[in-house]
């Protein structure tokens, strides 16, 4: 008689458990359904911004999430621009650009780290973060902050990119190169990394396009949408850039496409700062009134599309104020991933869809079993992923770095 | 195909369940519709013209509460939205889930901030709120008070 | 006393907690421990667990939902621990004090020995945070807040089933 049991998995990073709630008894190795629990993290922004005027919205915004902390203000002052009939003068829209693609790489580095920890290959993790601190130079350099920019406004943004501070920018980027390659190669041809990642996790590209999943989640699984492309905003149908597509679905795919996006958006930010030389002008078009009516902003955030829609009557707060990350459609595709596989993957197939922190916080994971006695928290389920690693690496005969002993053991 | 075209399209499809057209710009559309023809419409959006589901909005204006579904299609870039308006009273409409499992979440999310019911939604329970999260209590309409006690004014 | 105090100003052992947070001060806090600023060489490692804790950090605003489950997770902590507010957010809330889902200042339910302000505050002012802790600590300024006679706050905190057999 089997008996099915809940495993808890907690919010993506990791270290976040609280095995007091979870502990459970646990048999067997196969998932039969995901349960999906959120509320952690809602913090009633949408009403929030009805008291709020444009530009307080805006900062408002920011803090959705801190790793796509420009793509929600960039949405939204589209949302208000759009609404409004205000205009963007061109050097904004290439500023916008920079910071966007600039958030790009330091996300997608930040999965790349954490995909790696959670596979047990914490020189990864460190190796990627490593990295991402050069482009948070750059933020700090341009914004004055690594994270949450405070840079756009409707109308424009709000600080300019200084001619003298390019040529480093230039130099930290085109250093950036050789380790996303490295990045790139390590995750093509490791056979540990393609053991653990190919024909896990698939998202057939059916099941992509009913869930309505968006970003590299849908483009892993040969779906081919990119909001720069299809709905370009800011500057990006003034600059030269590929989609990236593949076609498994699996979290192999998925990795590919985030580490060959970054250097797309190497190309678009070098392409941004020349273009900047010569659009000078104002990068604010200054406007005192949004008009009354009703704007929908989009942008393409590192997770894939977010929306944000805005309706106006002429005062300076907005009538309404709806936002949708990406995560809120890319979140529900887990119920198909992740079916069928075994515990041990459960985690990285979750992690692969780059969960927003914010967006995403509980899951549950229903295993189907047979009766027996077993005590598994969290730190178990972490473990029995660096367990298969090891396993793998025996099978093998590879032998390359083990992750710490203090993940190891108690 | 163009807005134009698509608007056309649409029109022909729905004839006199169209109820008003807008054309905002050459990528934005709000077309009205009324609650029976929900889901017509999304079979229309999303079989027929293979439209992404974006995601759709709830509104409590004066007149009613308002729904806006968007639809993408992204080959041309455009945003055709459907707006429908329900009754202040009793607010429901019928759920487009069980054609769409992309609006599942956000019609549960709906009902629990606005109190707008959704039939035939195969799990309508609490997706944002806890689940001891007073009853009649919703955050979004008009009369909510602000604040954290999350009072209702008369 | 003395032991307290030893525990909690040589290699700490630190357990995050995010409740509503945006992350981004989680990211700082891992930033921390990653090859620029590199923590783990003073000993300082991030633990899954609260049994294992030396210092709790709190993120995030602890909306209605994630509150309750906090104050479980305290209560669960072994003393002697340290609870640290980063951000502004458990400060003072920010912006979503207005919420319909805020629930109160985490300090009004649990003893915060320090806070941290910032959006986030980068890993400098962490670390500078910490090392004016342990100072604080040894030179007896600060009593955590654990080791202190129960107050009010410490009587809101419920008891979890199984704590009572933990302490």
């Amino acid at each position: 008689m089997s008996k099915r049991t809940i495993i808890p998995i907690g919010p993506y990073h990791a270290l976040q458990e609280e095995p007091e709630f979870f502990k459970l008894h646990v048999e067997g190795e196969t998932v039969v359904h995901l349960d999906i629990e959120l509320g952690y993290n809602h913090r009633g922004i949408e009403k929030l911004s009805e008291s709020k005027d444009y530009e307080e919205t805006v900062f408002l915004v920011e803090r959705i999430c801190g790793i796509c902390s420009t793509s929600h203000p960039i949405a939204c002052v589209q949302a208000v621009e759009e609404a409004g009939e205000i205009f963007v003068p061109e050097r904004a829209l290439f500023i916008r650009s920079t910071l966007g693609e600039l958030e790009r790489i330091h996300s997608h580095l930040l999965w790349l780290g954490l995909a790696g920890h959670f596979l047990g290959f914490n020189t990864i993790w460190m190796w990627a973060w490593r990295f991402r601190e050069d482009v948070l130079n750059i933020l700090e350099l341009i914004s004055g902050n690594r994270n949450h920019y405070a840079m756009m406004k409707p109308g424009g943004v709000r600080r300019d990119i200084d001619k003298a501070d390019i040529p480093a920018i230039d130099k930290l980027l085109d250093g950036l190169r050789d380790p996303i390659a490295m990045f790139r190669d390590t995750v093509i041809e490791d056979p540990l990394l393609n053991a653990r990642t190919k024909g896990v996790g698939i998202l057939t590209r059916e099941k992509a396009i009913a869930y309505g999943a968006l970003g590299p989640t849908a483009r892993a699984s040969g779906v081919d949408i990119d909001v720069r492309r299809d709905h370009p905003g800011a500057a990006y149908g003034m600059v030269d850039w590929d989609v990236i597509i593949c076609q498994n679905g699996d979290v192999f795919d998925k990795a590919v496409v985030r580490i060959l996006e970054m250097f797309e958006s190497i190309r678009i930010i070098e392409q941004c700062l020349v273009n900047l030389e010569t659009a000078q002008g104002p990068i604010d078009s200054d406007p005192k009134i949004v008009a009354t009516g009703e704007g929908i902003g989009i942008y393409e955030a590192p997770r894939g599309e977010v929306f944000h829609y805005i309706r106006s009557d002429g005062s300076n707060r907005p009538v309404r104020h709806k936002v949708r990350a990406p995560s809120f459609m890319n979140v529900p595709t887990n119920c198909e991933t992740v079916l069928g596989e075994t515990v041990a993957d459960a985690t990285i197939i979750l992690a692969a869809v780059d969960p927003c922190y914010c967006c995403t916080e509980r899951m549950a994971v229903a295993v189907d079993c047979d009766g027996g006695e077993r005590l598994w928290d969290a730190r178990d389920l972490m473990r029995l992923s660096l367990d298969k690693t090891d396993r793998l690496m025996e099978e093998t005969g590879w032998t390359g770095p083990r992750p710490p002993d203090y993940l190891l053991k108690d | 195909m163009g807005i134009d075209d698509t608007i056309t399209k649409i029109s022909a499809e729905l004839g006199d369940r169209m109820l008003e057209i807008d054309r905002h710009s050459d990528k934005r559309a709000y077309l009205e519709i009324a609650p029976q023809t929900v889901i017509a419409s999304a079979q229309l959006m999303y079989q027929k013209l293979g439209a992404r589901f974006q995601i759709a909005t709830g509104v409590d204006i004066r007149e009613g509460f308002e729904i806006m579904y968007h639809w993408v299609l992204d080959d041309e870039g455009l945003i055709i939205t459907m707006r429908t308006m329900l009754d202040h009273e009793k607010p429901e409409v019928d759920s487009i889930a069980p054609i769409l499992p992309a609006a599942e979440w956000i019609e549960r999310e709906m009902w629990e901030l606005l109190g707008i019911n959704f039939r035939g939604h195969p799990d309508l329970r609490h997706l944002l709120l806890a689940d001891d999260w007073p009853q009649g209590n919703y955050p979004l309409r008009r009369n909510h008070s602000p604040g954290a006690d999350g009072g209702v004014t008369p | 006393m003395n032991y307290a105090i030893n525990a909690l100003t040589r290699s700490l052992n630190v357990f995050h907690l995010g409740g509503s947070a945006c992350n981004n001060c989680d990211i700082e806090i891992l930033d921390a421990l990653t090859p620029r600023y590199d923590l783990e060489r003073f000993g300082i490692t991030l633990v899954g667990s609260i049994r294992h804790a030396d210092v709790l950090l709190l993120s995030g605003i602890f909306n209605k939902k994630s509150a309750i489950r906090m104050q479980e997770l305290i209560a669960q902590a072994p003393k002697p621990y340290l609870v640290i507010a980063i951000g502004g957010c458990p400060c003072t809330g920010l912006m979503f004090r207005d919420s319909y889902n805020w629930d109160r200042m985490p300090g009004e339910y649990v003893h915060i020995d320090a806070f941290i302000p910032g959006c986030p505050p980068k890993p400098e002012a962490i670390i500078s945070a910490v090392v004016k802790l342990v100072d604080a600590l040894r030179s007896g300024a600060l009593v955590p807040g654990c080791l202190q006679e129960p107050s009010e706050a410490g009587e809101l905190v419920p008891e979890a089933a199984g704590a009572a057999e933990l302490n």
